[in-house]
């Protein structure tokens, strides 16, 4: 016994180096295989409340930009109202406005802290839960997508970026409706890969990808970027299709939350599914 | 004396770790490169300390890291290890006279006080990217982002321990 006292004494640094590292590490593991904690991220109040600060003060040197920004998206999505508008005037008999009808809710928000530079990338952004911000609502920016809000906090929320090894997003080509996943090499940080798309189906430097309709987190057909290009994957029989995307992934400010109200009813539907099979 | 050593050192924490998350987490030099500059905490770290206190800060200190960025875990296991390592860092560097009482870091020779932060820098980012990348089928990316970054750190922490050296008493 005393000898055992004794080497814990001689070795008690050792020990604690051993027993610091051993929780590090167990943390490392557990946040490569499952969701990030969900205390311990940069959503929670103080570190939010930090990058808020910081950001509050240098949001200021770039709001010209911003608002050029806002404005051309203002002027696209006018363009389509009204046009829409004038086509709708037709056929006005059968198309009736009702606002249980609409399927996405859209909440505004600020990127507070925005990464891009590391393998598994997150996002902070200055919505929380009280502002109706939950897990798994899809991110986008005016020109693309972003990523999925993974935890939330009273104030603000952690989003996975699309540069994580963890994001896996649903995307198709334009005009086809052959869907792969979008996933992220870490290589460069506005390069990103569409992989499962089969051989068989014609790729062409610089056509569109847009979300596709197998995600019930995004709506269909949000631009993500063009085919810059591709090679085929070991088995021979799929594309790795290169995408530059739309929006540059180190320099967002405003994003918006797309809630998907149906989403709860098909994600129901689809755990039934499986249960059944 | 004691009480102004305190406030010194948890000064450094605090500054170290707020332009580390919220400057040097946002350089992105080359898409890749942030300078990790926090480990002049450990580098200017009294040495004749509690160890066991010290190792205990440190982990603190990469743990908050850890939480401002998102990888939890990484820097906390890193910097914890090179704070277990930085005696025999220090023998290494130094010789055996660094446990003398009036050893001070200022007096030594300009070209081991940067032996002493190379090592502590490389050290650390070696476990950090082996722990980030997660897997040795990309080796070569390891080892490419161990070089870079380690050469960045390594620059910038030198530029500030000169910009903010501990003077001569």
């Amino acid at each position: 016994m005393q000898q055992i006292i004794n080497f814990i004494f001689r070795n008690k640094n050792l020990l604690l180096y051993l027993f610091l590292l051993f929780i590090s590490i167990a943390l490392t593991i557990r946040s490569h295989s499952y969701h990030q904690s969900k205390f311990f991220n940069s959503a929670n109040s103080i570190t939010g409340g930090v990058y808020n600060a910081s950001n509050n003060v240098t949001t200021y040197f770039n709001l010209e930009k911003e608002n050029q920004k806002l404005v051309q998206e203002n002027m696209r999505l006018r363009s389509i109202l009204f046009n829409k508008e004038y086509n709708q005037e037709v056929q006005i008999d059968s198309t009736k406005f009702d606002s249980t009808l609409i399927t996405y809710k859209i909440i505004a928000a600020r990127i507070i802290k925005n990464s891009y530079s590391n393998l598994d990338n997150y996002i902070t952004i200055n919505k929380g839960s009280k502002d109706g911000v939950i897990q798994d609502m899809g991110v986008i920016t005016p020109d693309g997508i972003l990523g999925i809000v993974e935890n939330t906090s009273q104030n603000f929320s952690q989003v996975q970026s699309i540069l994580n090894r963890k994001s896996n997003l649903n995307a198709k080509i334009k005009n086809t409706d052959n869907f792969g996943s979008l996933v992220w090499n870490t290589k460069d940080y506005n390069i990103v890969q569409l992989i499962d798309i089969p051989r068989r189906i014609p790729v062409k430097v610089g056509d569109t990808i847009l979300t596709g309709a197998a995600s019930s987190i995004f709506p269909e057909n949000i631009p993500i970027g063009t085919i810059k290009g591709w090679n085929l994957d070991v088995s021979k029989s799929s594309y790795s299709i290169d995408i530059v995307l739309f929006n540059d992934m180190s320099n967002i400010k405003n994003v918006y939350l797309v809630h998907n109200k149906d989403r709860a009813e098909i994600e129901l539907l689809e755990s039934q599914k499986t249960n059944g099979q | 004396m004691a009480s102004k050593y305190y406030f010194i050192n948890i000064l450094r924490f605090v500054l170290l770790a707020l332009v580390q998350v919220l400057l040097c987490n946002k350089i992105g030099f080359l898409g890749f490169i942030n300078p990790m500059i926090y480990i002049l905490f450990l580098y200017w770290y009294p040495i004749k300390q509690n160890r066991a206190a010290f190792i205990i800060v440190s982990f603190l200190l990469g743990f908050i890291i850890d939480i401002f960025s998102d990888t939890l875990g990484i820097h906390a296991a890193s910097t914890v290890t090179i704070a277990y390592l930085r005696p025999a860092i220090m023998r290494f560097c130094f010789g055996v006279n660094y446990e003398f009482q009036s050893f001070k870091l200022a007096s030594v020779p300009r070209i081991q006080q940067i032996t002493y932060i190379a090592l502590l820098i490389i050290i650390h980012h070696t476990v950090f990217f082996i722990l980030e990348v997660f897997s040795f089928e990309n080796f070569l990316l390891i080892l490419k982002k161990i070089l870079a970054v380690s050469l960045a750190s390594l620059i910038l922490c030198i530029l500030l321990s000169s910009l903010f050296s501990v003077k001569k008493e």
